[in-house]
């Protein structure tokens, strides 16, 4: 019997397991994914916002700024590349200035620092490439940009270092409440725990439907993205956002955490599970990006990769508008917390709610349960140091190599990423098993040949470390998303 | 003091070998070259089909047994080579060049050297460049990359294929995977044309029965964790879906052939001046980047459809290491050349003829399909020099040969300027 069963191994599900690891709790991160971080947390604008959109009444302005703020020292611990790179929400228009004005009075409500109202000419001083029709924008020098991917998987690793049970490619299917405890049905068997915790993205009305009556459900809603090469990533400094309007906060235009440039995301209603991308929603963001960097259209020869990411929205059935909240809560069904509807700033908002949800509602629900909660002594919050090597001096270079001769071994030659870094991710806690999940921890196939040079040989590396042949290698989901059909005609089977 | 290289190649690829053959046989003793595979011979070694070298050897040759050939010329001139080798950078240091590399045997190295010839060929556009929606399954492969699972690693990756570009690559890949059981549904061609070679279209299409799909392209790839199918459309003049004429395909596997690009970067951080129109390096007609002792060939150049001529313009740059070693290399260019409209670009640049024998070829591609037309050179006003042709097809690259005597005659001309000109009209025997 586990303390906590977390439902989705997503931001909010692992970031809720590293929070409780601080506790001696036996604790267990299930999602039905073949890695973590798979859905919601790994497409979307991989933006840390400053926090000055939500308003201070909602959860998701409570715990955007203190999240923001609160990132340095998460991202330091766990080794994440994040950067405070400052946004800017720029305007055309008079009309636009005010909502600037309002902005920033609810920023300084939600406790948001260094935030300044530049003029046209301090503007554009900032970022000569925005369009020169703008008059104006609101600076929040905290806001900053991170590897999501790499933020989940080292959120999981560090889960686990320190006692968490992560179990992948196990989906809940069903859930009995047995009054005291749950019953996780699962495809690879029972699971039982005392608390639940539903994290499960864009399918936690779902899985809140299995104990529970339906009182929120989740709209799933697309976005669409454009990744550019890096020879545009120096295009802005800032993260650069339009002025915000009912839809949203608009196509942005920003500097990835690596040094490559993306824009979008396009907001449209859709099925759950559907990341596609769509010609249309892609045309458009075309059309808008360029309203305030217009040299951005000249990048457009330079786009790598076209993705789409799914906001989990919620709907509360009491609610009158789809302009909602995150779900924080021990739900109707007692003992079983749902932290639902969790999409942007969530990403942001993690450091805060996680701890928020953790210390102020899974924490007393044990205690009234009579379980005994005692600090892990050994809790570390450290991850072990990742080694970039692209970003190593000559001399560091030679001595890693001389070490580790693994490093001297180049395998995906757009991002520079050695042999030993591949093998480093495939076997730390909660590591990489899959192409894709190599891809994710250290961007071996992120650069501008998408894979096409060093997948074969990440391939080959998946097969001889994990011990598995070539062809039960996958690119991501296991089973479903094969890479290899089998051997050729002249290859004799082994043994033959 | 370290060791001094006369002449480093970077990639030992067809463009590589041929480099570092002409530069040793050109007066360049210490040459090395370095190979980030573990083999020599490139791309080739993945091309087991035949059909290289039937302008330099007069026979059908498969692409590593074209290779081999190299190989063994420059194993009999003891030219030495690191594999696994990648190269990180490359600093001008003036007369001396410094090559950053690494591989796990030696560790990190630098290799100090007079002069450098870029030969890292080119890498094909992946599924991203090209922004086809829909999901981002696995089961999408770029042809190359299929083409090494399955003839050097032994993998089959998928059984029922849709290509996408008419690419040689894309076009063998068809073959090859017929060969080897799969079924190949259609190949759809974007462009009213094809960009392969002509002969690959009957030996690998047309002798399978498949499909060639003129003006269509894939508008959406199904399936959320492998490929289940694709969307194709055909496509008006303007190249944009013709809404009402999509087609579902039911297949597990995409290939994409759809261009290639010269891989520069080594050469960009290096500072050397590159093209805009072929995405390479500006070179000279013994192929000297805009670095001094920098050369470059072959598909980090421009992409080359036969590598018969990558072979032929990297002997040129391992001459002209060579020369440079020897300093009798002309530096100063007389001719600038220009492509006119409708020619996607022209090399080299930049021509100095002392360092020209007897003539010179201009590589040159068509943008579109030619027919009943020229290609014109001038010089200032006057017409120079004529190339014809039944045909220009953008599959074919143009070699517009020019004798240095022609050349010689205008000793104030600054640009060779290439036009397309209609074809005149013969005059009728009275």
């Amino acid at each position: 019997m586990y303390d906590v069963a977390i439902v989705g191994a997503g931001i909010a599900g692992s970031y809720i397991a590293r929070t409780l690891a601080r506790y001696e709790l036996k604790i267990v991160l299930i999602d039905g994914e073949s890695d973590v971080g798979n859905q919601i947390s790994m497409a979307n604008s991989a933006i840390v916002h400053a926090g000055f959109d939500a308003p201070s009444y909602k959860l998701k302005g409570k715990f955007n700024a203190p999240g923001c703020i609160m990132y340095g020292k998460v991202c330091e611990d766990l080794d994440v590349p994040f950067k405070r790179t400052g946004s800017l929400v720029v305007a055309h228009t008079e009309e636009e200035m005010m909502k600037i004005h309002e902005l920033y009075q609810n920023g300084l409500r939600n406790g948001v620092p260094d935030m300044r109202i530049l003029f046209e000419d301090e503007v554009h001083e900032m970022e000569p490439n925005l369009a020169p029709d703008i008059c104006g924008a609101l600076y929040a020098g905290d806001a900053g940009i991170v590897s999501p991917f790499e933020l989940v998987a080292k959120v999981a690793e560090n889960a686990v270092d320190n006692g968490v049970e992560l179990r992948l490619d196990t989906l809940v299917e069903d859930i009995e409440n047995n009054d005291g405890s749950f019953t996780l049905k699962t495809n690879k068997g029972n699971i039982e725990a005392k608390v639940v915790v539903n994290a499960a993205g864009v399918y936690a009305d779902d899985v809140y439907e299995m104990v529970g009556e339906h009182y929120f459900e989740i709209l799933p809603r697309k976005g669409n993205y454009f990744i550019f090469d890096k020879e545009c990533g120096d295009l802005v400094n800032n993260v650069i956002f339009p002025c915000p309007t009912k839809n949203g906060k608009g196509i942005l235009v920003a500097p990835t955490v690596h040094g490559n440039l993306l824009i979008g995301p396009d907001a449209s209603p859709t099925w759950k599970g559907d990341i596609s991308t769509t010609q249309d929603k892609l045309d458009w963001i075309k059309e808008n990006a360029h309203k305030n960097v217009p040299s951005v259209e000249s990048c457009y020869r330079k786009i790598i990769r076209n993705y789409a990411g799914t906001r989990n929205t919620p709907v509360k059935t009491e609610w009158t508008t789809t302009d909602g909240d995150f779900i924080i809560e021990e739900s109707p069904v007692k003992n079983f917390v749902n932290f639902a509807g969790y999409e942007s700033p969530g990403l942001t908002s993690i450091p805060a709610a996680g701890l928020y949800v953790v210390d102020e509602i899974i924490l007393p629900i044990l205690e009234r349960e009579g379980v005994e909660v005692k600090p892990n002594e050994n809790f570390n919050p450290k991850n072990r140091k990742h080694v970039y090597f692209n970003e190593l001096t000559e001399e560091e270079k030679r001595e890693l190599i001389k070490e580790n001769p693994k490093y001297g071994r180049v395998i995906c030659r757009c991002e520079t990423i050695t042999e030993g870094e591949i093998l480093d991710t495939i076997h730390r806690s909660a590591g990489a098993t899959t192409v894709k999940g190599v891809k994710k921890r250290c961007r071996a196939g992120m650069g501008r040949c998408q894979g096409g040079f060093c997948s074969p040989r990440v391939t080959e590396i998946l097969s001889r470390e994990l011990d598995i042949p070539m062809d039960q290698v996958y690119y991501d989901k296991k089973g479903p998303a094969f890479i290899l059909t089998g051997k050729t005609k002249d290859v004799p089977e082994q043994g033959e | 003091m370290e060791k001094v290289y006369d002449t480093v190649v970077l990639g030992g690829g067809p463009a590589g070998l041929a480099a570092a053959i002409e530069a040793k046989k050109n007066g360049a003793e210490d040459v090395l070259i370095l190979e980030r595979d573990r083999e020599l011979g490139g791309i080739l070694n993945q091309c087991i089909h035949n059909g290289f070298g039937l302008h330099t050897f007069n026979e059908q040759l498969t692409g590593p047994e074209y290779a081999e050939r190299f190989i063994d010329q420059a194993k009999e001139l003891d030219i030495p080579y690191e594999l696994d080798t990648m190269v990180l950078d490359l600093e001008d240091e003036g007369d001396l060049k410094r090559i950053h590399a690494v591989n796990e045997e030696n560790g990190y190295q630098t290799f100090d050297t007079k002069s450098v010839v870029l030969t890292m060929g080119c890498r094909e556009r992946p599924a991203g460049a090209i922004g086809i929606p829909g999901f981002r399954p696995a089961g999408v492969f770029t042809a190359g990359t299929a083409q090494r699972f399955i003839n050097m690693e032994g993998y089959m990756c998928g059984k029922k294929a849709v290509i996408l570009g008419s690419g040689d690559i894309g076009l063998i890949m068809a073959r090859r995977m017929t060969l080897e059981g799969a079924e190949v549904e259609a190949v759809c061609e974007l462009m009213p044309y094809s960009n392969g070679l002509q002969r690959n279209i009957v030996q690998c299409l047309d002798d399978y029965d498949i499909p060639l799909k003129l003006s269509h392209t894939i508008t959406f790839i199904h399936g959320k964790d492998r490929v289940e199918g694709v969307t194709i459309q055909e496509v008006g003049p303007d190249l944009k879906p013709i809404p009402g004429t999509e087609e579902r395909i039911d297949c597990d596997v995409v290939l994409l052939s759809v261009g290639l690009l010269p891989e520069n970067e080594i050469s960009r951080n290096a500072g050397v001046e590159i093209d805009a129109r072929t995405n390479g390096p500006v070179v000279s007609e013994l192929r000297e980047t805009s670095i001094p002792g920098v050369f470059a060939a072959g598909n980090v150049v421009h992409v080359h459809d036969l590598v018969d001529f990558v072979s032929e313009e990297a002997a040129l740059a391992g001459k002209g290491a060579g020369k440079y070693i020897q300093g009798t290399l002309d530096q100063e260019p007389d001719f600038k050349t220009v492509a006119g409209p409708g020619l996607g670009y022209v090399v080299p640049q930049n021509v100095s003829l002392d360092n020209v024998d007897d003539s010179i070829t201009f590589y040159m591609r068509v943008r579109n399909v030619l027919e009943d037309k020229v290609i014109n050179a001038y010089i200032g006003d006057e017409k120079v020099a004529t190339k014809r042709a039944q045909k220009f097809l953008p599959a074919e690259m143009v070699n517009f040969k020019i004798s240095k005597k022609t050349l010689e005659k205008y000793p104030d001309g600054e640009e060779i300027r290439f036009v397309i000109e209609d074809k005149p009209v013969p005059k009728k025997k009275a």
